[in-house]
């Protein structure tokens, strides 16, 4: 690890302030970033821990029907927050399905919509990537890619984000609050990553020094709590990031589907809303076909980007398995493998 | 800046003087205060063998900055007995047979211990494998750890309503 400056701030105008200082990097719990920094892949010249700053810890379930999740609210204690779980089920279930219980205490809201792609060749400094070393070129393209992505990538770069929390974030319209030295702004999730086209080493839209101080869910989103589900493959059955994931929300009259929202995870650089098939679901009976059909029209862009065509057919039947168990209802208590396809739930359809 | 932090650590204060912001809570642990029961396994947060306990909560030790942790409550293996009456969850994990080489042991039993407080697994093994898959025992003995999480925690539970009676 290289040696660095290590600054607390007080406050949140300090913290900007030395946010936007060259080489500096916000410190929230990290998880990832020590890792990261272990490794030489991350080299921040100055540290700014943001764990003491005021208000940044508080999940507030706002009136209206919505929430504010504080950027330092801690992955467990907003999974485990039983009125917030209510509301948000598929949001709490991946959470629940991502890391360890250990590193579920310690990460937080900001940081893992910050977190970076589990990308081998990124990790490796000995490997060509031009999201670390912009220009150098990618390794993954040709190598051992099976993992990749299969939408939005481009030549630079076919890394995915790993983010299960990001998910249902993005399919239930989660809006992000940022404060950088020019003040306060807002961008919604989907919008606040971006896919690596030729610049792969810019990741979000944050400028120097802004800082994420909030996630923010609409009361629309906890009209879907009644079907809200995540589901999330994995080579492994606990403690391992998804292959594919998806996270799927109805609202349903009749047996008749009068809302949708669908996203996918790890299968492109941002969690991945797919617009049209929700369009497409809206006024169908919630079946088989119907679900099936949304899960082509979900994938109808997707292609490989090495050896990862499985991944195409797999999401589809993800998407078509969350939409089932979301049609089903979700369940009054989460199952004790959370998103996982081998919980021994029966979907309906 | 000052490199001085304070910790409590096994239930005693101590005023701490790093010479290097690098530290983790882990590297502290071992390296400084000659606490090494905490073990250091893969030190990339994917192994639990670092397992320690940060005001009350289980946390990896090797992906904690020890500066960002000034003022925290820790509690490691060495805290977890009463002199020489084990912690009911080293108890079970002996009784049990949760172990084999024991290396991973001591980041299983923080685990375990966090795991019994957070109260969310409760008597489904399912659930304590599943909240337990952040701690990984190369030598395979995660059905005895399993059974001595339950037992530990049934333990645990019967002495609360006796105290509570």
């Amino acid at each position: 690890m290289n040696r660095f400056d290590y600054a607390r701030p007080a406050t949140l105008a300090e913290a900007v302030t030395a946010g936007a200082l060259p080489n500096a990097a916000y410190l929230a719990s990290g998880t990832n970033l020590m890792d990261l920094m272990k490794g030489g892949v991350a080299r921040p010249s100055l540290l700014v821990d943001i764990g003491r700053l005021p208000g940044l810890d508080r999940i507030e379930l706002l009136e209206d029907g919505g929430a504010r999740i504080g950027a330092m609210v801690r992955n467990a204690d907003l999974a485990y927050h039983p009125a917030f779980a209510r509301r948000f089920p598929a949001v709490a279930e991946a959470l629940l399905s991502g890391a360890s219980a250990q590193l579920r205490n310690a990460a937080t809201t900001g940081g893992n919509l910050l977190q970076r792609t589990r990308c081998a060749y990124f990790y490796d400094t000995a490997s060509a990537c031009n999201k670390r070393d912009p220009g150098a070129g990618c390794d993954a393209v040709g190598g051992e890619n099976r993992l990749h992505a299969i939408l939005g990538f481009s030549a630079q770069c076919i890394a995915t984000h790993p983010s299960d929390f990001c998910v249902p974030l993005t399919a239930l319209d989660a809006v992000v609050e940022l404060l950088g030295p020019q003040g306060p702004r807002e961008v919604k999730l989907e919008d606040f990553h971006l896919l690596p086209g030729s610049t792969p080493e810019r990741e979000t839209v944050l400028e120097p020094g802004e800082l994420i101080t909030a996630v923010r869910l609409p009361a629309a989103a906890a009209d879907f709590a009644a079907h809200a589900r995540y589901v999330k493959i994995r080579e492994r059955t606990s403690y391992a990031f998804a292959v594919v994931s998806a996270a799927a929300c109805l609202r349903l009259q009749g047996g008749v589907v009068t809302q949708a929202r669908i996203a996918l995870g790890s299968v492109a650089l941002k969690p991945w809303r797919a617009r049209a098939a929700e369009a497409a679901l809206c006024g169908q009976r919630a079946d088989a076909a119907a679900f099936r059909q949304a899960a082509e029209t979900a994938l109808q862009d997707a292609s490989p980007s090495g050896d990862n065509a499985f991944k195409i057919e797999l999401a589809r039947r993800v998407v078509v398995r969350a939409l089932s168990l979301a049609a089903s209802g979700t369940p009054a208590r989460l199952p004790a493998l959370p998103a996982s396809a081998f919980s021994g739930e029966v979907a309906h359809a | 800046m000052s490199l001085a932090i304070t910790l409590t650590i096994n239930g005693a204060q101590q005023a701490i003087a790093l010479d290097d912001p690098r530290i983790t809570l882990l590297d502290l642990l071992r390296e400084r205060l000659d606490l090494t029961g905490t073990k250091k396994g893969c030190d990339r947060g994917q192994c639990g063998a670092c397992t320690i306990l940060v005001d009350g909560r289980r946390i990896n030790s090797c992906l904690a900055l020890a500066l960002s942790h000034d003022g925290a409550d820790i509690l490691t293996i060495e805290g977890v007995a009463q002199g020489d009456r084990l912690h009911p969850v080293q108890a079970a994990f002996i009784a049990q047979d949760g172990f084999q080489c024991g290396f991973c042991t001591p980041g299983q039993i923080m685990s375990a211990i966090g795991l019994i407080r957070e109260g969310q697994a409760g008597d489904d093994p399912e659930r304590v494998r599943e909240a337990m898959s952040g701690n990984i025992c190369r030598c395979g003995a995660y059905i005895g750890i399993t059974e001595a999480v339950l037992e530990a925690q049934r333990a645990m539970m019967g002495t609360a309503e006796r105290d509570a009676a």
